[in-house]
């Protein structure tokens, strides 16, 4: 079948989808988007985190069709133009918060969103918000120090 | 013949991104933005999808085998069995192949590769798979590891055996010590099947090279070794597979085993064309070794005032149907059977078996993981027996420099480990949970309860790990690095075959070629097989070893350039400092661009860690480690003990390192260390019922995630190895041993329960 969606603002048209396929797949092998990670493919760990119409969801837990007419944003389209970073991108980096990096893009998605819907918050709620994201690297606490300072960033920013 | 030119060693100012600052990661910029490319990336025009067919069954006989139905399926390029192997038939990762690359005539372990299709599409070969018509005949697995140990021929598995390795430790006169103690404790412990659960599930690509050969890009921890067995499999000399590091979604012990090396490059060289494989995390589970369970029985005598006397012990490792890394994983648990302790008299008697028990290899820790549960748990029940608090015990029998392990070794390098267990004595414990949060209960927001059940524990573990490669194996690394102007701007570019997995290693690398060369400008190139090779990532070895090795390079490249530099200006009192030769009498000579000029160096270097022997087959003597790590553990908890449910509230870490070489990367390593421990004490357990894995899946083998992790204190002391590079000592691993007994500690105190088994569940805590 064919589905049209919008993923990082560009229109897109992809052919040939098998019925079963998911959203992860025509991101990952169709669309040449391979951010967003198949660690587990049955949304336990989070690592296909992308925004569906603005809201977290595992990309590996949707249909590819259950996209059509929809806006998705990867981990390929946090960053703003010319190459530079998200804050939250550039606080994983510099926090230390990324080592093998195979769950990083969705934690980078869930702590973007987790930002945007709470500007400062406490580490309970970062610590529920990123509950469904598994790391095997970092013990968390990196990723915790992460998202405090992409906190701070962006309020100081806005 | 001049005299030799001076060089001292640290010529990258701090703040430059040299050895003890904390750079970021030169691949973290892709991976945040989604454009690091691992394994399971990679694609290539014209590419084929390999898919792998296992056994149902723990053990079989293949009746018949027929691949026709499968080739009929539209799409589909190539269906292979043994048969289509085009050279040894057998791999294995330790010098002993006994792993068929696709099973003869039987299968021994659930998930064992029986045969292998290509076709254009991922589902298209999944389908294939189904296609293939197989017949078994079902045989009774051998799962018990005692029954083999008593009666290895009636236990047969496999044409090697019965026991894989049986390695004792005697020292003293253990019937001589029993007579006298005045303290006699005793256990018996079990360990569970844990998994390392890297992230990134196997992958790779095979692409046909135009020598005939084949190119595999491959996320492995040891590229050289990887080559070492896939060569000969594939009827190749060694210079015609052409290997390169793919991104590595982390690893812990998990990719020192073949996966789809081989069977891709069947595939590749078959139908002539790409092929990729990329397992799925069901595949992942069957896919690589684990963790081996153990079964362990400890006895220790003591003086009344908690002096051991004596430990006689017996360590069981299941190695599942093949050899694997169980030579050495057995060996590491004689060697440290008894931890970090002075004890007179050892009888250790430590098993390697073969079952049809999934195989079981390396993971994090190797060997001595499982024995540091016991021998901690070991140390609490003294304690208890002596009336003495569990620090105490520990201070009163901890080695330090000069002690004697197990194996007679002496430690010849700092071992501060009554400091340490001091310094966590004195760390602060976190207050009272509040529990007007539900979330701060154990369960969370799932808590059904108002708390009223919830006990607070302490409890504590100490660990000690080998760091390198032990018993002989001749351990080294090899580095090419090269200077050169590029741009105007001097660059150094570093090559190794050393395997990224997550660690930092980049990191490092790079700060060490700043140190030595005083340049700021460093790239380090992919690792392959086109320089020499590099050792394991594993062991928590790759700090000293490829450090070592990119630092031995450095130096070669440092000495051709001061050369140049004396030819051309005369002075030979000459050092680099920020990017400038400098003369001490005569100050500044000239820029290292001027010096290198449009001639690069470039120099490659071997590196060695000091010579190891092999465990006397007897007596379990010899100096069989190179060098030693210690780290402590303190857990405090809060258990539920009406529902079960336990939360770590804090963990707290003391561990030397010898010197930090990157703070951050080396906090990251501890807290992903303890979290895995933490991982194994409560929750991570394989379940194998009759040789069947009940739960390939992390909606069933449970991780820890975020809630689970507790805040952590670090305390890393430096005291240097004076044999080491920089005095630095491997860190990776030492945090895995400690913090499982900690928190399984922790869990007894707050229940009083004996808990001789991990991962806790649950049940244990409210029978």
């Amino acid at each position: 079948m064919r589905v049209n969606l919008t993923v990082n603002g560009v229109e897109q048209t992809v052919d040939d989808v098998w019925e079963g396929e998911s959203l992860l797949y025509a991101l990952r092998e169709r669309l040449g988007l391979p951010g967003s990670k198949n660690a587990c493919e049955q949304g336990e760990c989070g690592s296909c985190t992308v925004y569906l119409d603005g809201v977290p969801v595992c990309a590996c837990l949707v249909a590819a069709g259950q996209a059509e007419g929809r806006e998705v944003r990867t981990v390929e389209g946090l960053a703003p133009g010319g190459g530079g970073l998200d804050p939250v991108q550039e606080a994983f980096v510099e926090a230390g918060a990324v080592q093998c990096g195979f769950c990083t893009p969705g934690l980078v998605v869930q702590s973007h969103d987790l930002i945007e819907r709470v500007p400062d918050p406490s580490d309970a709620e970062i610590r529920e918000a990123l509950a469904g994201n598994l790391c095997r690297c970092t013990g968390y606490e990196k990723i915790l120090d992460a998202v405090r300072l992409a906190a701070r960033r962006k309020a100081s920013t806005t | 013949m001049a005299a030799p030119i001076e060089s001292p060693g640290r010529v990258a100012p701090p703040g430059r991104g040299g050895v003890g600052d904390s750079p970021v990661r030169p691949d973290g910029t892709l991976k945040v933005a989604g454009a690091f490319a691992f394994a399971s990336d990679l694609g290539i025009d014209g590419m084929l999808w390999g898919a792998t067919l296992r056994s149902p069954h723990p053990r079989a006989r293949i009746v018949s085998l027929d691949v026709g139905p499968a080739l009929a399926v539209p799409g589909v390029r190539a269906v292979l069995t043994h048969e289509d192997v085009p050279g040894s038939r057998h791999f294995g990762i330790d010098g002993l192949a006994d792993q068929p690359v696709l099973a003869i005539g039987e299968v021994r372990h659930q998930g064992e590769p029986v045969a292998l299709a290509a076709a254009d599409h991922p589902e298209t070969a999944r389908r294939a798979l189904a296609a293939i018509a197989v017949e078994y005949e079902v045989l009774e697995p051998v799962t018990d590891v005692r029954a083999v140990i008593a009666d290895p021929e009636g236990n047969r598995v496999q044409p090697l055996g019965g026991i894989t390795r049986y390695q004792p430790v005697r020292v003293g006169d253990v019937a001589a010590a029993r007579a006298e103690a005045e303290v006699v404790v005793s256990g018996e412990f079990e360990v569970g099947m844990q998994d390392q659960a890297f992230l990134g599930p196997e992958a790779g690509l095979a692409i046909p090279a135009e020598d005939g050969g084949i190119e595999l890009l491959v996320s492995t921890q040891w590229l050289h070794n990887d080559l070492k067995q896939i060569a000969p499999c594939l009827g190749l000399p060694e210079d015609r597979v052409h290997m390169t590091l793919a991104g590595v979604g982390g690893a812990f012990g998990g990719r020192e085993d073949l996966s789809m090396q081989i069977h891709a490059g069947m595939l590749a060289l078959h139908t002539g064309r790409p092929v990729k494989m990329s397992y799925n995390r069901y595949e992942s589970f069957f896919g690589h070794v684990h963790r081996h369970p153990a079964s362990m029985r400890y006895e220790y005598g003591a003086t009344a005032d908690g002096r051991l006397l004596y430990a006689d012990v017996e360590i069981v490792l299941d190695g599942g149907a093949y050899t694997s890394s169980t030579l050495n994983v057995t060996g590491n648990a004689a060697s440290l059977g008894v931890g970090p302790y002075e004890i007179p008299n050892i009888r250790i008697d430590a098993y390697g078996v073969y079952t049809n028990n999934p195989p079981c290899g390396a993971m994090r820790g190797f060997g001595a993981v499982q024995a540091c549960f016991a021998y901690e748990a070991m140390m609490d029940r003294l304690a208890a027996a002596c009336g003495l608090t569990p620090l105490e015990v520990r201070r009163r029998n901890a080695v330090s420099q000069g002690s004697r392990l197990a194996t007679g070794q002496v430690i010849d390098s700092p071992a501060p480990l009554a400091e340490m267990l001091t310094r966590l004595e004195e760390m602060p414990l976190p207050p009272a949970a509040d529990t007007s949060d539900l979330r701060n209960l154990p369960g969370g927001v799932s808590q059904t309860t108002h708390g009223e059940g919830v006990v607070r524990g302490v409890g504590y573990g100490v660990g000690i790990k080998n760091i390198c490669f032990s018993e002989g194996f001749d351990d080294y690394s090899t580095a090419r690095v090269r200077l050169e102007v590029i741009g105007g701007a001097a660059t150094a570019l570093v090559h190794t075959a050393a395997a990224e997995v997550g660690q930092g290693l980049v990191t490092v690398q790079e700060q060490i070629v700043r140190t030595e060369l005083g340049v700021r400008r460093v790239t380090v190139a992919p690792a392959d097989t086109r320089v020499g090779d590099a050792g394991s990532s594993s062991a928590s070895r790759q700090s000293y070893m490829s450090g070592g090795a990119v630092k031995a390079a450095c130096e070669a490249v440092r000495g051709v350039l001061l050369e140049r530099a004396a030819a051309r200006f005369g002075h030979r009192d000459l050092s680099l400092s920020d990017g400038k030769v400098v003369s001490r009498a005569a100050g500044v000579l000239a820029s290292v661009e001027d010096v290198l000029g449009d001639e690069a160096v470039e120099e490659t270097r071997e590196f060695r860690h000091r010579p190891t022997q092999r465990m006397d087959p007897v007596t379990g003597q010899g100096d069989s480690h190179s060098q030693l790590a210690l780290c402590v553990h303190r857990a405090v908890v809060d258990v539920d003990t009406e529902l079960g449910l336990v939360k770590v509230v804090e963990m707290a870490a003391v561990q030397d390192v010898g010197r930090i070489l990157n703070r951050t990367a080396l906090e990251g390593q501890i807290h992903g260390g303890s979290a895995q421990g933490l991982g194994l004490a409560l929750m991570e357990e394989i379940v194998v019922e009759d040789g069947v894995v009940r739960n390939p899946s992390f909606t069933d083998y449970l991780i820890p995630t975020i809630l689970d992790m507790p805040p952590m204190r670090l305390d890393i002391l430096e005291y240097p190895d004076p044999a080491a590079p920089y005095g630095l000592r491997g860190a990776g691993e030492p945090p895995t041993l400690s913090s499982t007994p900690a928190i399984v500690a922790a869990v007894r105190d707050a229940t009083g329960k004996a808990l001789d088994r991990v991962p806790v569940r649950p049940e244990h805590l409210v029978a």
